[in-house]
């Protein structure tokens, strides 16, 4: 395997961490203002993501500069020419992380209540754009010869995009009350089920039709490998089995479940694309790929001693957090922390 | 539309307001770390609640700064996507280790810092904020390893017309790291001083909280003026530098328009930014030359045989970074500076020998110099940067080969607009809450249950 590869492989894990983890948060921070009723309620919910989102958002920063270290013009194309949308994301984003940090900070019922809206807009606004964004790296954009991007904001919602954008939504608001499932209790806990319960059906269906009208839209036809045909079917087979374990009552599985789907969505798209980067829609030729968007070789082997060493200790030390904060958080209102 | 002008415009207000931030996180964590040692060390109660009041001031200057820093990370590759091609071989580099390194590290521990007071042991949980403070201070190293190369590019060779690496080392061990890295420190612990001192000394004035806010005040003013004098010499450090590496920025930052030997220096001088005619020019003889060759003698090159001489190297064109601009932020920057440390001899002498009481009009003062920290840290960063002009990777890639090709004037116009309203409004409410706990002590930043929490009631299915 070649550098080149190996690095693909990094960033489609670091983006496949990302949406795994902050899917669950961004779910969460969806769900807010309908399962929260009242203040402490909603403190809860928080608090249920509170020790971890920050550090779940840190794995797309790594993939932006992982990209832009190993894919230098995968980097320059992308994100200059997706501007609009990735600059909705960061003003989500932005609006979001302060929103945890100032939202309880002040008593005024008005001051909540805007915050806790822009914890919902700054987490919709990300789980809708970047599969728009995704999607339209397997589906092909217009990128002319010189490696830019010259098909304006408007071109990217374009059908597929919008159904990648529905299907991964509700994914995520699947994946998020999963998870609020086995971290509340009580109402909450019941409400959070509630979700599971009503929400699975339409997810696999949408699911099901994404995954299906990505082999219609994009190339993956004419190139058909092992995975991009695995990863599907093992995603397929994971949100089936969610269904399964929801039968059986055992939302801790059910979580499980979700993280695998959402990991393997993601790995479908990054599957669809290999070995290229960005697909051009005008000339093939003109695609980006591993080695014409790649960085030089010294630095990519630098690069990869740098990760070998230090993404597993993240791992290490993230999944310690996840340790200590392992119990349900109570909706006592004196135990909350602010 | 003018992309270039405003892509310009877009990245200096966001990298402005992103280090107006910056500063008091790198300081304040260190501070609060300490009072927490303390804490464990001795197991005081008045230690935790220093660490839990100035940690409170700290997140919530810390949540705007980490936010306002994900802008930086896109905005290469959004505004800037020909720079990103040229140099993201190198530049790319540090970013990634940036985020691996030191973002995990950072938002991992922070989050159990918040949380886990009661959950982890106290050895642990201070372990965290340590963590913490070895991530931010990480991450300053590699943001100024990035930014060294654009000022001085060293371990490159141009390939294909794109920078590619060749000594990583070099890199690493840039000469700008070595005075940017430890001025840069020593700024944001004098902007946790100066913040400290302010906050502590509105509360002593109200004889509020009197025993927890004079450990706040010796602490500020001890670390506040061996940081102010440590800011001074690794700042004149780096203006010696400029001699041989960026003698155009000294030029432009001293208003010295011809070559002089020995040097003088500016006392004030007024001239048309444009036709570079000056109109009025009081100079101290020798004075220039001193700062940089400590001696009355030695050569300082002028603006004009400079603009020649890089017409000659690199083409026609305007070299001269915007003299007003780097004039007035220096000379801003060094007053700041020297003020600062005034004050913070001046703060140490009082809390030496109990003086509080006879200088009310000092401590009233001291909330006001808080403003002063943040107005060297910018003009200090404005002069950095604005006297790289015209040069984006110093004599090697210049402003308009950077710019994004496939962007519109339009798509920028609508962010800049949508950032400036945006960050417009988060301001407001930082400042407010800012306000809000710094004035009401202590207690309330205790209070606000800050006690944990998720109390552990039954363990998740599935474990």
């Amino acid at each position: 395997m070649t550098l080149n590869t190996l690095w693909f492989i990094f960033i489609a894990v670091l983006y496949t961490g990302f949406f795994v983890l902050e899917g669950f948060d961004f779910g969460v921070g969806i769900l807010l203002p309908f399962l929260g009723k009242t203040d402490t309620q909603r403190r809860t919910i928080i608090n249920t993501i509170g020790p971890h989102w920050d550090g779940n958002e840190v794995w797309l920063i790594a993939a932006g500069g992982a990209t832009f270290a190993a894919f230098p013009n995968w980097y320059a194309t992308l994100f200059s020419g997706f501007y609009l949308p990735l600059f909705l994301v960061l003003i989500g984003l932005i609006v979001r992380g302060v929103a945890f940090e100032f939202r309880s900070k002040d008593e005024n019922p008005l001051w909540r209540s805007v915050w806790d809206w822009c914890i919902f807009a700054g987490s919709l606004l990300p789980a809708i754009l970047l599969p728009i964004a995704f999607s339209n790296l397997v589906r092909g954009v217009p990128i002319n010869a010189d490696m830019q991007y010259i098909g304006g904001f408007f071109n990217l919602l374009n059908p597929f995009a919008l159904l990648a954008a529905l299907a991964v939504t509700l994914l995520m608001i699947f994946h998020g009350a999963a998870f609020l499932s086995i971290k509340t209790e009580g109402e909450l806990e019941k409400r959070a089920k509630a979700v599971v319960r009503s929400t699975w059906l339409l997810v696999v269906l949408i699911l099901v039709i994404f995954i299906i009208t990505s082999f219609i839209v994009a190339d993956v036809r004419q190139r058909l490998s092992v995975l991009p045909i695995l990863f599907p079917i093992l995603g397929a087979l994971a949100i089936l089995a969610s269904g399964y374990f929801l039968r059986k009552d055992q939302y801790g599985r059910v979580f499980l479940m979700t993280c695998l789907t959402v990991a393997f969505v993601v790995l479908t798209i990054f599957a669809f694309l290999y070995p290229r980067v960005m697909v051009s829609s005008l000339n093939p030729l003109w695609s980006l790929n591993i080695e014409n968007a790649a960085s030089s070789f010294t630095t990519l082997r630098l690069m990869t001693i740098v990760t070998l060493i230090f993404l597993p200790l993240v791992l290490l030390y993230q999944g310690w957090t996840y340790w200590v904060f392992r119990k349900r958080v109570s909706g006592d209102e004196k135990k909350l922390t602010y | 539309m003018n992309v270039l002008l405003l892509a310009r415009l877009q990245f200096a207000i966001t990298i402005i307001y992103h280090f107006f931030f910056v500063p008091l996180t790198l300081g304040l964590s260190l501070m609060v770390a300490v009072f927490e040692s303390i804490y464990v060390a001795t197991g005081k109660e008045k230690y935790k609640r220093l660490t839990k009041f100035w940690g409170k001031l700290f997140l919530i200057n810390f949540a705007i700064g980490v936010v306002t820093g994900i802008v930086q990370e896109f905005q290469f590759g959004m505004s800037w996507s020909e720079y990103s091609r040229f140099v993201g071989d190198i530049f790319g580099v540090p970013l990634a280790i940036e985020a691996l390194l030191a973002f995990f590290l950072e938002s991992t521990f922070l989050g159990i810092w918040i949380f886990g007071w009661e959950r982890i042991s106290k050895g642990l949980h201070l372990a965290t904020i340590w963590l913490v403070v070895v991530g931010s201070y990480i991450s300053a190293m590699w943001i100024l390893i990035a930014n060294a190369f654009m000022q001085h590019p060293v371990g490159y060779t141009i390939e294909d017309g794109r920078a590619v690496l060749t000594d990583f080392y070099a890199v690493i061990t840039n000469y700008p790291i070595y005075s940017h890295f430890p001025h840069v420190l020593s700024a944001g612990l004098v902007t946790a001083s100066f913040f400290m001192l302010g906050v502590s000394a509105y509360h002593l004035l109200k004889h509020n909280e009197t025993e927890i806010f004079r450990i706040s005040f010796r602490l500020a003013s001890a670390v506040g003026l061996v940081a102010t004098i440590a800011v001074g010499l690794f700042g004149h450090t780096q203006g010696q530098e400029l001699l041989d590496t960026q003698p155009m920025k000294l030029a432009s930052l001293e208003a010295l328009y011809d070559t002089e030997n020995p040097a003088s220096l500016s006392i004030l001088t007024i001239g048309n930014p444009v036709t570079h005619e000056v109109l009025l020019d009081w100079r101290v003889p020798g004075l220039l030359s001193f700062m940089e060759y400590n001696r009355f003698t030695g050569e300082v090159q002028g603006i004009l045989p400079l603009q020649q001489l890089y017409e000659q190297k690199y083409g026609p064109g305007d070299y001269v970074p915007p003299p007003y601009i780097l004039y007035w932020s220096f000379r801003t920057m060094v007053g700041a500076g020297l003020l600062m440390i005034l004050i913070s001899l001046v703060a140490l002498i009082i809390e030496l020998k109990n003086l509080y009481a006879k200088v009310p009009w000092f401590l009233k003062l001291l909330p006001f110099a808080v403003a002063l920290p943040y107005i060297a840290n910018t003009t200090g960063w404005i002069l950095t940067e604005v006297g790289r002009f015209p040069w984006v990777v110093y004599e090697l890639l210049k402003l308009p080969a950077s710019v994004s090709v496939a962007l519109g004037g339009g798509e920028i116009l609508t962010s800049l607009i949508g950032f400036i309203l945006v960050y417009g409004l988060l301001i407001t409410a930082t400042v407010y809450l800012m306000f809000k706990f710094a004035k009401a002590g202590p207690t309330l930043a205790s209070e606000s249950p800050a006690e944990f929490n998720p109390s552990l009631v039954t363990p998740p299915e599935g474990q």
